[in-house]
């Protein structure tokens, strides 16, 4: 556990009348129940999905659009940050509330927003509130043959406004896209309290693509009140392989085999031995237990396309070696699969109790090197490594497996961290895939972006928020604007 | 050693208006560039093609058609399609931003976008984004500089996503109604409609494409490709209610495109863009420019 922002011995006087006054302002704005300041409440939400912890003044659950303004506006009068949240199921530390200048931030909840408010099936568009359940969208859509393609493996708690905020993938991004090729049109209320339409439901909306900047910028832009979401047609054939081989290199190798053979398959997830152990014993979906690593394949389509791409796949695995080659008979057995790929998570806490989740996306062609080099990191760490990743677009995802408990660990993890970062990027990889930045990840940022690139990043930011009220301290590093950048008045081009 | 790319972010330097020439396609597209300003041509070729990660490296200045051949040779494409890839270079297809009429299949061209190299308004070489497919680190520079029209930064090198080439290709065409032929098919690569005709465009595995076909039914028979898209100028509509748009219109003086909402029009007589941003992202737009390109040196004259 991470304390950040522990530099708050300055505001301890009069702290106590501010936050009344703050939350006497917040309550007449949305109503008093909407409102929350308990302690223990409020340390609900000191946390994430990640390990690292803050502290937040109040946190509220916004209705509306003009509820979300109104948040926006007391706490920026009472110069308070703003956290914007979801479901809190990001990893990197995205909704953890901190501030730069040490005052504890308001955090604003989108999970009261979460009603799906319009579907064109015609179209194939849907407006949601930030806070509709990913799987729960496609679920409103599926009788329309109708989905929302974005799969997070937390999908069944992730919000739409989350998958906007981190740009979320998940395995079938592989053919579909990640969520950015599904947002349409997205409401903001920025910083100022204003509220801005990015984006549209025409395929060229005028002016620069403000949308696809928003998409990814993990709550530092403002936050999202209502978003049009693309809906994918259900395809009309699917067919999921389950493959083992009895080398982790072998699986590899076929992962890019598969790549190079021209397939853009559906889905391509590569799970080692430890994991599917680990899952096998938690799911029963027949997973084989001696396996070095399997793969989970899925192609979907029309019918002749589905049944030269299966074989194709079905060939270059065995190129590969793989040794047994499972077709998922039916729906159920397809699910039972996915089902056993998607709760990999679940599974873990069964061996044990604490797990860091890496993410990060390599060229596909280095995944047996770099898999090689994580698991040597890991062991010489002494720690326990499993992997579970989307193996098809190279987005890694080692988990170390820990006891917090044990003196030092946390340090060795975060070592480990590193040191599995910077074997990424040395084989021309990026930070992240589908995880985000947050905090978790903001400090390594100088490793794949040049002063310059980030000062660029830095310029987009406060375009969208020039005081940094928004989710402050998180993607940039301290000191990404330029010296330079300061000496603009702000509004002077308008 | 210097590269091409220095060379070119040194030739740009830092003060005074300057103008990227691509291919001079869509010279007109947003507004003339100020004839004052000094015309800078981006690096070309094709860097780098790897086929089995899916990925091409390819300077600015390259022409469409230079990159269509070398992917080809790999049974690869990239599907910016513009309308005259011989002189269109990628640079200015992705400064433009507009999407060929495979869209429907493909989604628009910022899509196919991972990593963007530009020159900033003083000169300095700024990357965004990486050369592999999947990314979240970081803010998404690339979606916003495409479509930008040069005015936040001048695009050099540049990272794709490729896909491989369909196995069978077939256009299509007939009286029937476009909405009604576009739900009875899974995903066709393009719809056309002039108010008369749909034009469909079916791409995949040749069992598929036959059976798509003849989903369409007997109002349809195949044709060797669609009509050349009016150049009289580009709307964008709401695909739900392209069919109200058409429906005022007279037939053959526009080709629309359906499930995507562009209109290419014969003459030109409507505003180029159908929708303006609201004030507040109007403002967000000037904001984000001025802190780009705080004097205005870059693309003087054109508006994305």
């Amino acid at each position: 556990m991470i304390g950040i922002g522990a530099d708050r011995t300055q505001l301890r006087e009069g702290g106590s009348m501010n936050l009344a006054a703050l939350l006497a302002d917040l309550g007449a704005e949305l109503s008093p129940e909407r409102v929350r300041a308990d302690p223990l409440e409020v340390a609900l939400y000191a946390r994430d999905a990640s390990m690292i912890e803050g502290r937040a003044a109040a946190v509220c659950f916004p209705t509306t659009t003009a509820e979300v303004q109104a948040a926006v506006r007391v706490a920026r009068v009472h110069g308070r940050a703003v956290i914007p949240r979801g479901s809190g199921t990001g990893l990197a530390g995205g909704a953890v509330p901190v501030s730069a200048d040490g005052v504890d931030p308001v955090v604003v909840v989108t999970t009261k927003m979460n009603r799906i408010l319009e579907i064109d099936a015609e179209e194939r568009v849907a407006w949601v509130q930030p806070g509709v359940l990913n799987l729960d969208l496609s679920r409103a859509v599926a009788h329309l043959g109708l989905h929302f393609a974005p799969d997070p493996s937390s999908q069944q708690a992730c919000s739409v406004g989350g998958n906007v905020a981190n740009n979320s993938g998940g395995p079938h991004c592989l053919l579909y896209g990640v969520t950015s090729a599904h947002v349409l049109a997205v409401e903001v209320v920025l910083a100022d309290g204003s509220v801005a339409m990015l984006g549209g439901l025409d395929p060229d909306p005028g002016g620069y693509d403000l949308r696809g900047a928003f998409v990814g910028s993990e709550g530092t832009m403002g936050i999202a009140t209502r978003i049009a979401v693309r809906l994918t047609p259900l395809p009309p054939t699917v067919r999921t392989l389950l493959v083992d081989f009895m080398s982790i290199d072998d699986a590899a190798a076929a992962v890019t085999g598969i790549i190079a053979a021209g397939l853009v398959p559906a889905a391509l997830e590569m799970m080692d031995a430890p994991i599917t152990r680990a899952v096998e014993e938690y799911v029963h979906a027949g997973f084989p237990l001696d396996a070095a690593a399997v793969l989970l394949v899925e192609v979907d389509g029309l019918p002749s396309g589905v049944d030269a791409a299966a074989a194709t796949v079905a060939e270059v695995v065995a190129a590969h070696g793989a040794r047994t080659i499972r077709v998922a008979a039916d729906p159920a057995e397809r699910a039972l699969l996915w089902k056993g790929r998607k709760s990999a998570f679940g599974a873990i806490a069964r061996i044990a109790p604490n797990y860091y989740l890496h993410d990060a996306v390599v060229p596909r062609g280095k995944l047996v090197d770099v898999l090689r080099q994580v698991n040597a990191i890991a062991e010489r760490h002494g720690l326990a490594v499993m992997n579970v990743f989307h193996a098809g677009d190279g987005n890694l995802h080692p988990l170390l497996l820990f006891d917090r408990r044990h003196p030092g660990v946390v340090d060795r993890v975060f070592a480990a961290g590193k040191e599995i970062m910077e074997v990424c990027v040395a084989a021309g990889g990026v930070l992240s895939g589908e995880h985000g930045i947050g905090l978790e990840k903001r400090d390594y940022m100088g490793m794949i972006f040049s002063a310059a690139d980030l000062d660029a990043q830095a310029r987009l930011r406060a375009a969208f928020d020039p005081s940094g009220v928004c989710n402050p301290t998180k993607v940039l590093p301290a000191g990404s604007r330029c010296g330079d950048l300061q000496s603009v008045p702000e509004g002077a081009w308008v | 050693m210097t590269s091409v790319l220095e060379r070119f972010a040194a030739e740009v330097g830092p003060t005074g208006p300057v103008v990227a020439v691509g291919g001079r396609t869509q010279w007109l597209v947003g507004g003339p560039p100020l004839t004052t300003a000094r015309e800078v041509v981006a690096p070309g070729g094709v860097v780098d093609h790897q086929p089995a990660e899916m990925i091409v490296r390819v300077r600015a200045a390259t022409t469409v058609a230079e990159l269509d051949a070398v992917l080809a040779e790999a049974g690869q494409m990239v599907p910016l399609d513009p309308d005259d890839a011989v002189h269109a270079t990628v640079g200015g297809v992705l400064a433009v931003g507009h999407s060929g009429p495979r869209r429907l299949r493909y989604g628009p061209v910022r899509d196919a976008v991972l990593e963007i190299v530009y020159v900033s308004a003083d000169g300095t070489l700024i990357k965004a984004g990486a050369p592999v497919v999947k990314n979240v680190s970081g803010y998404d520079l690339c979606r916003l500089l495409v479509g930008s029209l040069g005015t936040l930064g001048l695009l050099s090198e540049v990272v794709l996503r490729v896909q491989p080439v369909p196995l069978a290709r077939r256009w299509l065409a007939g009286s029937g109604d476009p909405f009604q032929a576009r739900a009875r098919l899974y995903r066709p690569s393009s719809v056309l409609w002039d108010g008369t005709t749909t034009w469909i465009l079916l791409e995949g595995h040749p069992g598929d494409v036959d059976a798509e076909a003849a989903r369409l039914g007997p109002g349809f028979a195949e044709v060797t490709g669609s009509p050349p898209l009016p150049t009289g100028g580009r709307i964008s509509v709401r695909p739900g209610q392209l069919r109200s748009w058409c429906a005022v219109r007279s037939p053959g003086s526009y080709l629309a495109e359906f499930g995507v909402g562009t209109v290419h029009l014969l003459a030109p007589s409507e505003s180029a863009v159908a929708s303006h941003p609201d004030p507040v992202t109007a403002r967000l737009g000037a904001e984000v420019k001025s802190r780009f390109d705080p004097s205005g040196r870059l693309n003087p004259g054109r508006q994305p």
